[in-house]
C-alpha cells in the first residue's frame, strides 16, 4: 500500500477508494451514476460542451475547496495559477525538470506541472501559500528567511514546499541515494543536498537552504 | 497539448475495451512523461484512460518466495519497501538514483518501464526522427549523440531507454504481467523493449491496449547482494550516461551466479549476458570482470560522440562486481 | 529575523530581505502574476529554418480552434518603427534570421488553446543555406568596430612577438568556453495592455525604464506613453537586461486585441532561442616569462560568435589587458557572424570567460616556471591598470590570495598532479583570481519623501531581480537620512518613480546608491533650511539626479577576488565533484552582510557550474541548440553543492561611490571556472582546456 507519511493529515486516497480489480463494470461514461463514495464517478459535467473536453472538478486549496471547470489538458499547476489565483506555486520549467511548481498533492510533493487536473478530481493541494496557519509564516518559511535561502524568490515556495514534504519522507524512514544505513536513517547534509535536488534553483542559494532546513528539521 | 478526451474506466477490462476502438488512445498512470511528452506534441492521444487508481498499489510476498509489485506503486513506495531494500537492494537503488523525490512520488512502477526515450531529437518535433515519424530520418546518427546508444542500435535509431528501475528488473529476472487485449500474459522485462531494428517507432512488445498490471520479481538467491551504480554529469536529477545494475553470488572466491545489466548504452535496458556467461565458475579478480567486460563491449559502435561511454561501461562493470564480490577498493 | 538597526548604522548589517515574507509564501507578485480582467494568452510562432523567409503563412485552422481570438503574422501585424535592430523589429516581412525566430503568434482565451493552435498554423518557408558553423578559421572572421560596454576591440602595448621570442619561458595554448544560456527560474514574462494608446507592460526586467527606452521607439511612442511594471523578477543574470522580442511580440498581439491584458511566459525551450546567452569563445593565449617567473608578454586573441542580424559583441579579452603586470600586452578580438540567435549579456559578459581562460593559463604558467600559482600570481601583481595608465582605486587581490590561501589551507600543497587519493576519488586543489570593474550608469533620479511621523518614503526606478535591492537601498538610504531602516520604505520597479539604470554590469548600487545619498543629503538640508530641522505637518521631499564622480578620471575602479577549489574526480568514470570551495573577495564597503554573502554564493556557484555542466549545443545542420531543457543542459542541483566558505577582506575606497562599495552581482563567477578546471588538472594530471569539464572528458 502506498505509505502514510507523518505531518499530514490527508488521506492519500479519496475515502471510499478501493484499488485492486473488484468492479465489474466494463466501461463508464460520465453521465453515468455512481454510488456515492466510490471514487470511480467522475466529473459530472465530463461531457459537456464541445468535444468533450471540458470537465468539472473539485480541489481542496491550501484549506479551500474550489470547483471549477477545466480543460483536460490544465494541469494542477496552471490551474491554480489560472483558474484559481494561486500563484505560489511557479511555473519555471513546465516539464518535471525543475520542482518550482512543487505542491504537497493528497500529502506528497510533487510536480504539479505534470499532474493533469481532471486526474485529481476531489484532491487536496497544499501550496507554500496553505504552510502558513492562522496568518503565521511556516517555520520552514521563516528559517528560509532568516538563512537567504532565496535570491530572486521563484523557485522559493517549490523548494520550501518539496523541504516540507521531504521531512515527511525522512520521518517515514524512507532512504535516498544519499542514505549510507538504510536501518536508520537521518538527515544529513548530505542527505538533504539529495533529497533537495528536485529543485533547481539559479541563483543557487543550495548552500543557505542546507542549515535553513537543518534548522526546522532539528526542532 | 492536442485536445483529448479523459477517461476513467471502472476496472482493469474497462480500460482495456476503452482503448480497442482508440488507435490513437493511451493509458494514463503516473503522468510524468506522457503528460511531458503530450506538452512536447510529441504524444497526440486523442484519449487517456486513467488506470492509476485501478492497479494494485501493493507490494507482496509470493508463495514461492518472490515479490509481486502492483503496477499503481509509486517508485517512492517502491524504493522505501523493506523487502525490496534488503533482498533487491539494486532495485531499491536503481529507483532513488531516477528523477527527483517529487517525480518519484508520481511515476508508477508500470509506467517507468514504458518511459520514452530522451534523444533530444525525439523530443523536439521541429526535426526528423524515424521513433516519433517513421521514415524521417534519424537526427542524431550525425548529430548531438553523446548520450547516444553503443550497443544494439540500427542505422534508424541511436536512441538510449532512459529508466533506471528497468536496469534493475532486467538485472533481477523480473517480470511484467500484463493485461490486453489478447488476454494477460507475463513477459520477461529482457523481452519487454526491443532493439530499434527498422521499426524505431516501437520501444517495447506491448501491443496497443495491453496494460501492465503488475511486476514479479522471482525469488534469487543472492538478489540482496545486488547493487546499482549510475555515472551522471551531475550529482543528482539527471539521466544516465551509463550505469550498471548487478547481482552476485560469491563462494569460496568463485562467481557461482551473476546478473549484470546495463542501462545508458542502448535502445533497451541491455542484459549483458556476455559477461554473466564469461565470469560463472570463475574467481573473482578484477582482471577477470575486466575480460569479461570487454567481451561485451567487444561489439560496441559507439558514434562519434560517445566512444567514452565504452572505457566507462568497461570501468563501472568492473567497479560494481568487484564491489559486489568484496574486491573494490 | 530583521533586527532593528540603530540609526545610521544599517550598512554593512545582514539585515533579512524585506520582501522575504512575500517570497517564501508565493506571495510576491512576479509578471506573469499579475491579477487583470481577461487576460488572454499568446503563444509563439517560431521559425524552423535558420535562414529564408516565410513563403506562406495558412492560420486558417488555427483560426477555427475553439477559444482562439486571433493569429499574428507579418501579414497583419502593426508596423514598428524603424530603429535598427532586427532582433526587435520582428513581424515587418517575412524574412527569417535564426532558427526559432518569432514569426508570429496564436492568441486565445486559453493557454492550452494558444499552445496546441500554435501548431495547428501552416507555415512555408523559402529557405536559404544556414550557415552556423563556428569555427576559428573561417575566412570571414571580422573585428567589431567595439565590445559591449565600449571596450576597444584590439589592444596593444609594447611587443609582444618579441617578448614571446625571447622569453625564457614560453606559453601557448587555445582555450574554449561554449555556448551558454543564462536561464534564470522565472522564464521572461510579459503582460502587455494597450489603452488609448499607451501600453502597460508588467514585465520580467532588470530595468524597468531599460524596457521603457527599449520599446517606446519601436512603437513610435514618447516614452512615458509605455509604463512597466516590474516588483519582482525571478533571476535575470544578464538575459532580461536588453529587452528581447518576446516583449515587442507581446506588446504587438495585445495591439490586435486592444484593452484587453495579453500573457507571455517563454517557455524553457524558448528560452534557448530568443532570450539571449553567452556566445562560445576560442581564445589563444600566449605567455612569456623570464627565468624567474616575471612575466614579460600576456597576449589573449578572441574568436568568438555573433548573429548575422545583431551584432553583440563580447568583451571577452578585456581582463587580460590590467589584470597582470607585464610590458608587452596585447588582445584581439575577432567575430563571426552566423546564422544564429542574438547572444547577449550573461553574468560577467567578458570576464566570464576570458579569467577561465587566462586563470587556466596562469596555473600552467606557474608549473612550466616551478611556481606555487599563487605566489606567481603575486609576484605578477601590477602597481597601476596598464589599460588605462591611471591608480587603482584600491586593489585587494593579493590580500585576497593570502587571505584564501590561509582559510583554505593551501600551504604545504603538493604541486604534483595525481598525489593525492582517497579511495577511487583523485583529490587535488586549485586556485584562481577574480576581477571585475565598478561600472557606474547615468541617467538615475531619486525621490525621498519624509513625513511628519519620521517615516520615509524612496522611489526610484530601479530593479531586485534576487540581487536584495529591496533592502540594501534602504539601508544605504536609512544612513544617510540618519534614521534607522525601519523607518524607510523602498518604492522600485516601476517607471512611476523617477529614471533609473537597470539591474546590469554590478552597476546598480553604484548608480541608485549614489543618487539616494543625493537625495538623501537634498532632503536634509531641506529640512535644515527651509523648515528649520523640523519635518512639516504636510511632509516634505526632495529629488535629486546621480551626481558625476570626478574620480572616475583619476582611478581605475575594480573589484577583486580568489578562489580556491578542492575537486574531486573519480578515476574510474570521470565524474567530478567539488566538496568544498573557498572565496575571498575585495570590493569594497559591504552593504549587507546577508545577501551580499548570497550574491557572491550565486555567482561562484554559477562558475562552478560553467566549468562542470552548462553547454547549449547547437545542431549546426538545423541551427538550434537541440539541448533546449533543464534535463539536458545541466545546471547544478542541490547535491552539485558543497561546502561554501565565502569572506571578504575589510576596504575602504573613498574614490568608487559615496558608500565606497563595489558591486558584487558578477564578481564571485569570474575565475571559479578556471579555479575549478586548476583543481581538476591537479587531481587528475589532465589539463581540460575546453569547458565543461565533463567525464567523457576525463575518462580513459
Amino acid at each position: 500500500m502506498r505509505q502514510r507519511l507523518a505531518g499530514h493529515s490527508v488521506p492519500f486516497l479519496p475515502p471510499g477508494m478501493v484499488s485492486g480489480f473488484e468492479f465489474q463494470e466494463k466501461h463508464m461514461f460520465g453521465d453515468r451514476q455512481f454510488a456515492e463514495g466510490r471514487m470511480f464517478a467522475f466529473p459530472s459535467h465530463y461531457l459537456k460542451g464541445d468535444g468533450f473536453m471540458d470537465a468539472e472538478i473539485t480541489l481542496r486549496v491550501d484549506g479551500e475547496e474550489h470547483r471549477l471547470t477545466v480543460d483536460t489538458r490544465t494541469t494542477i499547476l496552471d490551474a491554480l495559477r489560472e483558474s484559481i489565483g494561486n500563484t505560489s506555486p511557479k511555473k519555471g520549467c513546465d516539464h518535471g525538470q525543475c520542482g518550482a511548481c512543487t505542491v504537497l498533492l493528497d500529502g506528497r510533493r510533487v510536480n504539479s506541472c505534470l499532474t493533469l487536473a481532471v486526474a485529481h478530481d476531489g484532491a487536496e493541494v497544499t501550496t507554500s501559500e496553505g504552510l502558513s496557519e492562522n496568518g503565521e509564516l511556516h517555520p520552514m518559511h521563516r528559517s528560509f528567511m532568516e538563512h537567504d535561502a532565496f535570491q530572486c524568490g521563484y523557485c522559493t515556495p517549490g523548494q520550501i514546499v518539496s523541504a516540507v514534504g521531504m521531512l515527511d519522507e525522512v520521518e517515514a524512514g524512507w532512504t535516498s541515494h544519499a542514505t549510507e544505513d538504510g536501518e536508520n536513517v537521518s538527515l544529513s547534509d548530505e542527505e538533504i543536498r539529495e533529497r533537495m535536488s528536485g529543485n533547481l534553483c539559479r541563483c543557487a542559494a543550495y548552500a543557505n537552504m542546507l542549515p535553513a532546513i537543518k534548522e526546522v528539521s532539528d526542532r | 497539448m492536442k485536445p483529448y478526451r479523459y477517461e476513467r474506466a471502472e476496472d482493469i477490462s474497462g480500460a482495456i475495451s476503452a482503448l480497442a476502438d482508440e488507435p490513437e488512445g493511451a493509458f494514463l498512470g503516473g503522468g510524468t512523461n506522457i503528460v511531458d511528452l503530450m506538452k512536447l506534441g510529441v504524444s497526440t492521444p486523442d484519449v487517456l484512460v486513467d488506470v492509476r487508481r485501478l492497479m494494485s498499489d501493493d507490494i507482496e510476498e509470493t508463495e514461492d518466495g518472490g515479490v509481486r509489485i502492483g503496477a499503481a506503486v509509486p517508485n517512492s513506495d517502491l524504493a522505501a519497501d523493506p523487502t525490496i531494500r534488503t533482498r533487491y537492494p539494486a532495485l531499491s537503488e536503481a529507483l532513488l538514483s531516477g528523477a527527483s523525490g517529487q517525480l518519484r512520488n508520481m511515476a508508477t512502477t508500470g509506467g517507468n518501464f514504458l518511459q520514452r526515450t530522451r534523444c533530444v531529437y525525439f523530443q523536439d518535433t521541429t526535426t526528423p526522427c524515424n521513433k516519433r515519424e517513421p521514415g524521417s530520418g534519424c537526427s542524431a546518427l550525425d548529430g548531438y549523440n553523446k548520450n547516444h546508444a553503443i550497443l544494439g542500435s540500427s542505422e534508424h535509431c541511436v536512441a538510449t531507454h532512459p529508466s533506471d528501475m528497468a536496469v534493475a528488473m532486467a538485472a533481477l529476472d523480473a517480470f511484467v504481467v500484463t493485461h490486453g487485449p489478447n488476454g494477460e500474459r507475463r513477459i520477461p522485462i529482457e523481452e519487454l523493449h526491443r532493439l530499434p531494428g527498422d521499426e524505431p517507432e516501437r520501444d517495447t512488445i506491448l501491443e496497443h491496449g495491453e496494460l501492465i498490471t503488475a511486476v514479479e520479481l522471482p525469488p534469487m538467491g543472492f538478489s540482496s547482494n545486488s547493487k546499482y551504480r549510475k555515472v551522471r554529469e551531475r550529482a543528482s536529477y539527471a539521466f544516465a550516461l551509463v550505469s550498471v545494475a548487478a547481482a552476485m553470488d560469491v563462494e569460496d572466491g568463485v562467481v557461482r551466479d551473476v546478473r549484470v545489466a546495463l542501462g545508458g548504452v542502448a535502445h533497451k535496458p541491455w542484459r549483458a549476458t556476455k559477461v554473466e556467461e564469461a565470469l560463472r565458475g570463475e574467481p573473482v579478480s578484477e582482471e577477470n570482470f575486466r575480460a569479461a567486460a570487454e567481451i561485451e563491449l567487444s561489439e560496441a559502435e559507439p558514434l562519434s560522440e560517445n566512444a567514452y561511454k565504452v572505457p566507462l561501461a568497461r570501468n563501472v562493470m568492473v567497479r560494481t562486481l568487484s564491489d559486489l564480490s568484496g574486491e573494490g577498493r | 529575523m530583521t533586527a532593528t538597526q540603530a540609526p545610521g548604522k544599517s550598512v554593512g548589517a545582514p539585515i533579512s530581505r524585506v520582501e522575504g515574507h512575500l517570497k517564501v509564501r508565493g506571495a510576491a507578485t512576479y509578471a506573469y502574476e499579475h491579477r487583470l480582467d481577461e487576460p488572454a494568452y499568446l503563444h509563439p510562432l517560431q521559425s524552423t529554418i535558420a535562414n529564408g523567409r516565410v513563403a506562406k503563412i495558412d492560420a486558417s485552422r488555427a483560426e477555427a480552434e475553439p477559444g482562439v481570438v486571433a493569429v499574428l503574422t507579418h501579414e497583419n501585424a502593426p508596423k514598428l518603427e524603424a530603429v535598427g535592430d532586427a532582433e526587435l523589429e520582428i513581424l515587418q516581412n517575412g524574412e527569417v534570421g535564426f532558427r526559432g525566430q518569432f514569426i508570429g503568434a496564436v492568441i486565445a482565451d486559453t493557454f492550452e488553446a494558444a499552445r496546441y493552435a500554435a501548431g495547428l498554423v501552416e507555415i512555408e518557408y523559402e529557405e536559404r543555406e544556414t550557415d552556423a558553423d563556428f569555427r576559428p578559421d573561417r575566412d570571414d572572421l571580422y573585428t567589431p568596430e567595439q565590445l559591449n560596454a565600449g571596450f576597444e576591440p584590439d589592444t596593444s602595448v609594447g611587443d609582444v612577438d618579441g617578448a614571446l621570442a625571447s622569453a625564457a619561458v614560453k606559453f601557448d595554448a587555445t582555450y574554449t568556453t561554449p555556448r551558454e544560456h543564462n536561464n534564470p527560474m522565472e522564464p521572461h514574462s510579459s503582460i502587455a495592455v494597450w489603452d488609448e494608446g499607451e501600453l502597460t507592460l508588467y514585465e520580467s526586467t532588470q530595468g524597468v525604464y531599460w524596457t521603457q527606452n527599449t520599446i517606446a521607439p519601436l512603437f513610435g511612442l514618447d516614452a512615458e506613453k509605455v509604463h512597466v511594471i516590474s516588483p519582482h523578477v525571478g533571476g535575470g543574470f544578464g538575459s532580461k537586461g536588453l529587452p528581447h522580442a518576446n516583449v515587442v511580440l507581446a506588446a504587438l498581439a495585445a495591439m490586435l486585441v486592444e484593452g484587453r491584458p495579453v500573457k507571455f511566459a517563454l517557455t524553457r525551450h524558448m528560452m534557448f532561442s530568443v532570450a539571449g546567452y553567452r556566445t562560445p569563445t576560442i581564445q589563444r593565449i600566449r605567455l612569456g616569462a623570464d627565468a624567474e617567473g616575471k612575466l614579460s608578454a600576456i597576449c589573449n586573441d578572441v574568436v568568438e560568435q555573433t548573429s548575422k542580424i545583431k551584432e553583440f559583441a563580447e568583451q571577452t579579452g578585456t581582463s587580460a589587458r590590467m589584470m597582470y603586470d607585464s610590458s608587452n600586452i596585447q588582445t584581439t578580438h575577432l567575430l563571426a557572424a552566423l546564422d544564429v540567435a542574438v547572444p547577449s549579456w550573461l553574468r560577467a559578459p567578458g570576464e566570464a570567460p576570458g579569467m577561465f581562460a587566462l586563470e587556466s593559463a596562469m596555473d600552467e604558467m606557474a608549473i612550466e616556471c616551478d611556481l606555487d600559482p599563487v605566489e606567481f600570481r603575486i609576484m605578477n601583481e601590477p602597481e597601476k591598470d596598464l589599460e588605462s595608465g591611471l591608480p587603482f582605486s584600491s586593489r585587494g587581490l593579493v590580500a585576497c590570495l593570502r587571505e584564501g590561501a590561509e582559510r583554505f589551507g593551501w600551504d604545504g600543497r603538493n604541486p604534483t598532479p595525481r598525489s593525492e587519493r582517497d579511495g577511487r576519488w583523485l583529490v587535488g586543489t586549485g586556485v584562481a583570481s577574480s576581477v571585475y570593474p565598478v561600472f557606474s550608469m547615468g541617467g538615475n533620479a531619486a525621490t525621498i519623501r519624509a513625513d511628519s511621523d519620521g517615516k520615509y518614503v524612496v522611489e526610484i526606478g530601479a530593479a531586485d531581480i534576487g540581487t536584495g535591492t529591496w533592502t540594501t537601498l534602504g539601508q544605504i538610504a536609512a544612513d544617510e537620512l540618519g534614521v534607522s531602516f525601519e523607518d524607510v520604505e523602498m518604492k522600485i520597479g516601476d517607471t512611476k518613480f523617477p529614471n533609473a539604470s537597470g539591474a546590469g554590469g554590478s552597476s546598480g548600487i553604484t548608480s541608485w546608491g549614489s543618487t539616494l545619498v543625493e537625495a538623501a543629503r537634498s532632503l536634509r538640508e531641506k529640512i535644515e533650511a527651509e523648515h528649520g530641522g523640523n519635518i512639516p505637518d504636510e511632509g516634505v521631499e526632495a529629488s535629486a539626479k546621480m551626481p558625476k564622480n570626478p574620480h572616475r578620471k583619476e582611478y581605475a575602479m575594480y573589484a577583486f577576488g580568489a578562489h580556491f577549489v578542492e575537486a574531486r574526480v573519480d578515476e574510474d568514470t570521470g565524474e567530478v565533484r567539488v566538496p568544498r570551495m573557498t572565496s575571498v573577495f575585495a570590493a569594497g564597503r559591504i552593504i549587507n552582510a546577508k545577501t551580499a554573502r548570497s550574491q557572491f554564493m550565486g555567482g561562484m556557484v554559477m562558475g562552478l557550474s560553467a566549468a562542470l555542466h552548462e553547454e547549449s549545443v547547437l545542431d549546426t545542420r538545423f541551427g538550434h541548440v537541440v539541448n533546449h531543457d533543464f534535463a539536458e543542459y545541466h545546471i547544478p542541483t542541490n547535491a552539485d553543492v558543497g561546502e561554501l566558505d565565502i569572506s571578504w577582506i575589510e576596504e575602504d575606497d573613498p574614490y568608487v561611490n559615496p558608500m565606497g562599495s563595489k558591486g558584487i552581482g558578477e564578481i564571485g563567477i569570474v575565475g571559479s571556472a578556471a579555479a575549478v578546471a586548476n583543481a581538476v588538472y591537479h587531481a587528475t594530471g589532465t589539463r581540460v582546456r575546453e569547458l565543461p569539464i565533463t567525464p567523457d572528458k576525463l575518462i580513459s
